[in-house]
């Protein structure tokens, strides 16, 4: 059986938290499973919640980023909520500064985003 | 043959050679017993390792590391009377003097002598050198702890409101600055909640390219935590200097004024600020 990341609906949006690290296997395999999950459950919004996150690559701010593309693809909002500092920083160093993905500081305010957004857009 | 030469006469070698020292500097009566027993130990150790033909003239080699341990005991606890620099040399080649004597006075074939003599010479010099690398090392340690507390006291971050954290950057922003800076910044953020941060640059002197590359970096860590960034304190000279410069501050929000960026931080936070009912 594969190891994966579970999925919850919570409020009409996905949450997804990453309790440990994410190999490249595992963050492709999330990306999969999300964009399975915005088509079958027809949610609005992600968040993604890495704070559980300490090691963190090229590969897999690049997956990070790409979840934020797919998902406004589908047409849903994502936001990217609890890094930690020494990600923070090393993404910075590495360049990766996930221009295009929103963060907020903890899940309860990546789903107030995501609601003041989705307002907007309706 | 040296050390055996060393170990009869260690007790008249001692005198001579703290003599010669004493002459230069004093040290305080309570050290002498302390700095005879240094000594001694040097001067036994000196002796084996000049009789060993097969060790390196190089005293950072090693075979040396005994040597080079005491010495630098004798060097900290000469540091620590406050001697200058070439005082502390002084005290470690005053040694050549009492050893040449004693090599002369013992007598024998001339070239042996000779060789002895030049051995000690090429020695005593380079340990006499090595003790100003121990202090330039010392001095350094002392450079770098400052450094770091004074990292310390220029970056205070400050909780002005419930969500507002504010950091009055002084100094120059040099790269390990920065991210030491910024490191206490995302800490700080995660520990009190706050999304908006105050970058308050008014201690800064001079904005160039360097500067605000760094500045977007901790901005960029700011984002990526889920924080936003506002960069207040940019005088009109240095904002004058930035566009001169051609310096790109990029997306990030800046303001003239602490007072402007902490209002934009209320109201990004929904507050709202008006005069009370009392006055």
């Amino acid at each position: 059986m594969t190891r994966r990341i579970p999925i919850l609906e919570i409020d009409g949006a996905l949450l997804v938290t990453v309790q440990v690290d994410l190999d490249d296997h595992l963050a492709v395999q999330l990306e999969e499973d999300l964009g399975d999950a915005l088509a079958r459950s027809g949610a609005r919004g992600i968040v993604i919640d890495i704070s559980g996150l300490e090691l963190v690559d090229t590969f897999l701010s690049r997956i990070l980023a790409q979840i934020a593309s797919m998902s406004r693809v589908l047409g849903a909002e994502s936001v990217l909520v609890g890094m930690r500092p020494a990600v923070a920083m090393t993404l910075v160093e590495l360049g990766m500064t996930l221009d295009g993905v929103a963060t907020a500081l903890d899940i309860d305010r990546g789903l107030g985003i995501l609601r003041t957004r989705l307002e907007r857009s309706t | 043959m040296i050390a055996q030469l060393i170990g009869e006469n260690v007790e008249a070698l001692l005198d001579n050679w703290l003599e010669a020292a004493a002459r230069l500097s004093r040290a305080r009566p309570e050290l002498a017993t302390e700095r005879r027993q240094q000594a001694r130990v040097f001067l036994e150790q000196l002796g084996h390792s000049l009789d060993d033909d097969t060790r390196p003239e190089d005293v950072r080699s090693a075979p040396w590391s005994g040597v080079r341990e005491t010495l630098d005991a004798i060097v900290d606890s000469h540091l620590d009377e406050g001697m200058a620099p070439a005082q502390i040399a002084f005290f470690v080649l005053s040694i050549k003097r009492p050893l040449h004597r004693l090599i002369l006075e013992r007598g024998g074939d001339t070239e042996k002598q000779l060789k002895a003599l030049w051995r000690i010479d090429l020695i005593v010099d380079r340990l006499g050198l090595y003790t100003a690398e121990v202090q330039i090392r010392r001095k350094e340690q002392v450079i770098a702890r400052q450094q770091e507390e004074i990292l310390e006291l220029s970056s205070p971050v400050v909780q002005l409101w419930d969500g507002v954290l504010a950091v009055p950057l002084i100094g120059t922003l040099d790269s390990y600055r920065t991210q030491q800076v910024t490191e206490t910044i995302l800490e700080a953020v995660v520990s009190t909640r706050s999304e908006q941060v105050i970058l308050d640059i008014t201690g800064v002197p001079a904005v160039d390219t360097q500067v605000a590359h760094h500045l977007l970096k901790t901005v960029a860590a700011l984002r990526l935590m889920g924080a936003e960034a506002i960069v207040s304190g940019i005088r009109p000279q240095i904002a004058q200097t930035m566009v001169h410069l051609g310096v790109d501050l990029g997306q990030v929000v800046t303001k003239a004024r602490l007072a402007d960026a902490l209002k934009l931080a209320f109201r990004r936070n929904g507050l709202l600020v008006s005069a009370g009912a009392g006055r």
